[in-house]
């Protein structure tokens, strides 16, 4: 069934989005497809030298999965708005989990719009990423 | 400390193409296994009249540049203190493969919390298409750590 407006409450959960563990193969992958090649990402000792016991993740790569979320439950062209803050550094071996949920409706220059916060967690619960959405909903 | 005299700095415009190649690449490499952003007929059939650009896309043709992290080291800044603080998109128009987006950055703000052993740069950008359409806006923070 379609999204509607009127379908749609404050509290809706969006399906959650889990990605498989990260490892360093996907990171390079990610720094070759998006050419982000800060040596953070892909080089351990570079990654050592700023303090990490290990590459980490791209933010941007958590915020792509969040894109992800939220696609999947609206088509792109209808997304106005998205923002997130990188709260933790995700590290290879850990597995993230997307969440979203609709905290704001309200129509603004004769659009619907619904807000969705977005986070990213790992396992145990630690939260990586936090952000928002705003999506016209007709 | 991050020179607050770099407020305001405008960063060279730059102009990168948006190729399917690169998109079903992007598609693989963040996991996004759905036909119309990795299918040209599906894309098409979804319709978009090419292979949409994923809602982050942007800022990687952004980085498409001999050095693109220029902007950070030019302000003294080197690239081991530098992490990622928040971005965020607004979007006016679709992206789509065949396009030209043209970026134009300048640096916005630059915040020194007293105590902090950190500094906050923001830089804003504006993404047209090569009708001259204002596609996106992108905020951008990086946090530079002191050592």
């Amino acid at each position: 069934m379609p999204l509607t407006y009127d379908s749609v409450s404050v509290g809706d959960m969006l399906p959650d989005l889990e990605l498989p563990v990260v490892k360093r193969s996907a990171l390079a992958l990610y720094a070759k497809a998006s050419g982000d090649h800060n040596p953070i990402h892909i080089d351990v000792e570079f990654a050592r030298k700023a303090g990490m016991p290990d590459v980490i993740a791209h933010g941007m790569l958590l915020m792509a999965w969040i894109g992800r979320l939220l696609t999947g439950w609206a088509p792109q062209r209808d997304l106005r708005e998205f923002g997130v803050r990188f709260t933790a550094i995700t590290h290879v071996g850990e597995r993230i989990t997307c969440t979203g949920r609709v905290s704001e409706k309200e129509e603004r220059d004769g659009e619907r719009l619904v807000k969705v916060e977005v986070k990213t967690m790992n396992d145990a619960g630690e939260i990586k990423v936090v952000g928002d959405a705003w999506i016209a909903v007709p | 400390m991050v020179d607050r005299n770099f407020i305001g700095k405008v960063i060279p415009a730059h102009s990168a193409n948006v190729e399917a190649s690169r998109l079903r690449h992007f598609a693989q490499a963040t996991g996004e296994t759905r036909p119309e952003y990795i299918d040209d007929a599906a894309a098409r059939a979804a319709g978009h009249h090419a292979l949409p650009a994923p809602p982050t896309y942007a800022l990687c043709l952004d980085l498409d540049l001999p050095d693109p992290f220029k902007w950070i080291t030019d302000m003294g800044v080197d690239i081991l203190q530098v992490l990622h603080g928040s971005e965020r998109f607004r979007y006016f128009a679709p992206v789509y493969a065949g396009d030209r987006l043209t970026f134009s950055s300048r640096i916005a703000d630059i915040l020194q919390k007293k105590s902090s052993k950190k500094a906050f740069v923001v830089k804003e950008t504006e993404v047209t298409n090569q009708h001259g359409v204002k596609v996106a806006e992108l905020r951008a923070t990086i946090v530079v750590r002191e050592f």
